[in-house]
């Protein structure tokens, strides 16, 4: 990972070193975990009643216990078995960093795949129904009609979870990996003060508060509707029309 | 800043920074509250049945009856241990905690009653088991030429390797003074957690404290383990291991330092240091 301070100067020099880390266990995460949230929706959604269920389990399982034990168990739990650590996978389970994207990445698919999933059930069944005698094929139906309306409806909620993943990516400071949190919890037992947690915590709401721009700006661009319905109602100080 | 936000600001940082400061009365009778980590075997460890137990836990109830004091233990994690001391949240600490320089600038400490040596311990099928150095011990003030060859002995032999170790110990501070550069250190929140990694293969060594190591290279536990190189003292190891104290609490140093030295003057320390570790770590002179 890229140092951005060879010899960092003071504080903040120390823990933006961490910001790497920090950004590419979110982005990484949330990147491969929408891709795939989105394939688990579409299974929850399948009329096919075992994938449905498969699809339940998983999402209740990673939903319902706690993100550090998810990583407490693929990093040091998996890491005791022999037949893992013979494995061709011990090279990436191995390093903190993979266990750490592994863990952040399941869970988020599981949250977001419930965000998709009420996105997708959001969009009425007239313009499926009004695709379907337009003769567009299920392919075409979902690209054109369902998916564009569901992400659009499912983007407030998503850009809460983008949210909890910036925060989230401070556990893998319990599984070595020298991320903004560690740092800043080292540096804390250096020096016996509390200043470093301070400036942690201010590098991690500079980030969040660009995330929920950056979602801010793009549900603006999604919903040109919205915008022009705003843009013709009466002003508030307007007179009212004469009859 | 405005006014509301300086305000806010300035009272989270005195909630968070200052505690009680008033020092009590300390004497006979009085009730001292007594922290350890719990992790950290035989010091100090929880047992099946999650009793705290161990060397310390021992050692404070010998020093409590003869200080004639009631002594409540708490369990408190090894990173913020001196923060919560200093905030009020209990009156000492006995978690192997070396004596310091550095910790002697914010909190006092009692004399020592024990002190050990602190060693690498490699696995035994590892890149580092042949490791060898010329001298057995070496002291890390005022190096005799035998001690400097061992220290570069140690560092060409760890060069590019990684180093597991418990994050806020003497034992980090070690690694970071001298051999930063030369190996990737990694950090761990408990000593438990690093012994899994270091069988796992994930670290190349781990450094701790010798009675520490014995107990557990001798159970089931520290199977296919084993010590490498010299044993390391003094130092960013500090001046053996006493019970910490806030510097205005004197008066109870002052008293646990009384009934150390009578403990091990009847040789109570010592007897309790075989009981643990095997061999005898207290404190001596």
């Amino acid at each position: 990972m890229i140092t951005l301070f060879d010899k960092p100067d003071n504080v903040w020099e120390l823990i933006a070193n961490g910001l790497p880390w920090t950004l590419t266990l979110a982005a990484s995460s949330l990147a491969i975990g929408f891709v795939l949230a989105v394939g688990l929706a579409l299974l929850r959604l399948s009329p096919i009643t075992p994938l449905r269920w498969a699809a339940w389990s998983y999402v209740y399982f990673f939903r319902s216990t706690p993100l550090l034990v998810q990583i407490f168990l693929i990093y040091y739990g998996l890491g005791q078995f022999e037949a893992v650590q013979k494995s061709v996978f011990w090279p990436l389970l191995r390093e903190a960093h993979w266990c750490a994207i592994l863990a952040l990445t399941l869970n988020t698919t599981a949250y977001t795949s419930e965000i998709i999933r009420g996105g997708l059930q959001a969009v009425p069944w007239g313009q499926v129904e009004a695709a379907k005698a337009c003769g567009m094929s299920v392919l075409m139906r979902f690209r054109r009609v369902v998916f564009p309306q569901a992400i659009r409806q499912a983007l407030p909620g998503y850009g809460n979870e983008i949210v909890l993943m910036v925060k989230s990516t401070s556990l893998a400071s319990t599984i070595t990996l020298l991320e903004m949190t560690l740092i800043a919890r080292k540096e804390t037992s250096a020096t016996f003060t509390i200043e470093p947690l301070f400036v942690a915590a201010v590098f991690y709401l500079a980030i969040n508060f660009l995330a929920t721009r950056g979602v801010m700006a793009l549900e603006y661009k999604l919903s040109p509707d919205l915008r022009d319905a705003k843009r013709s109602l009466p002003l508030p100080d307007q007179e009212p029309v004469a009859r | 800043m405005n006014t509301f936000l300086k305000t806010i600001t300035a009272a989270a940082l005195t909630l968070a920074v200052t505690g009680p400061a008033a020092a009590a009365d300390w004497g006979k009778g009085s009730t001292v509250r007594i922290a350890t980590e719990g992790a950290y075997a035989p010091w100090n460890y929880t047992d099946s049945s999650g009793k705290l137990v161990g060397f310390e836990l021992d050692l404070a109830a010998d020093l409590c009856a003869r200080m004639e004091v009631e002594c409540e233990v708490i369990q408190q994690a090894w990173e913020g241990i001196i923060p919560a001391l200093q905030a009020g949240k209990y009156d000492a600490i006995m978690a192997g905690m070396s004596i310091t320089e550095k910790r002697m600038e914010v909190i006092t400490f009692s004399r020592s009653y024990a002190a050990t040596p602190a060693v690498f311990v490699v696995k035994s099928d590892g890149p580092l088991a042949d490791f060898k150095a010329d001298v057995d011990a070496v002291t890390m003030e005022e190096l005799t030429a035998g001690e400097t060859a061992a220290i570069e002995a140690v560092k060409a032999a760890f060069a590019g390797k990684t180093v597991g170790v418990q994050i806020a110990t003497t034992h980090e501070n070690f690694l970071n003074e001298v051999l930063a550069g030369d190996v990737t250190v990694k950090t761990y929140d408990t000593q438990e957690n690093l012994d899994l990694d270091l069988q796992a293969g994930r670290v190349d060594a781990a450094l701790a404290a010798m009675s520490y190591w014995k107990p557990l290279l001798e159970s089931d536990n520290g199977k296919g383990l084993e010590m490498a190189g010299p044993g390391f003292t003094g130092g960013p190891f500090g001046n053996g291991v006493g019970a910490g104290i806030r510097k205005e609490d004197q008066a109870l140093a002052d008293m646990f330092t009384a009934a150390i030295d009578a403990a091990i003057a009847d040789g109570t320390v010592s007897k309790l240091a075989i009981e643990h570790f095997g061999f005898d770590a207290s404190a001596k002179n």
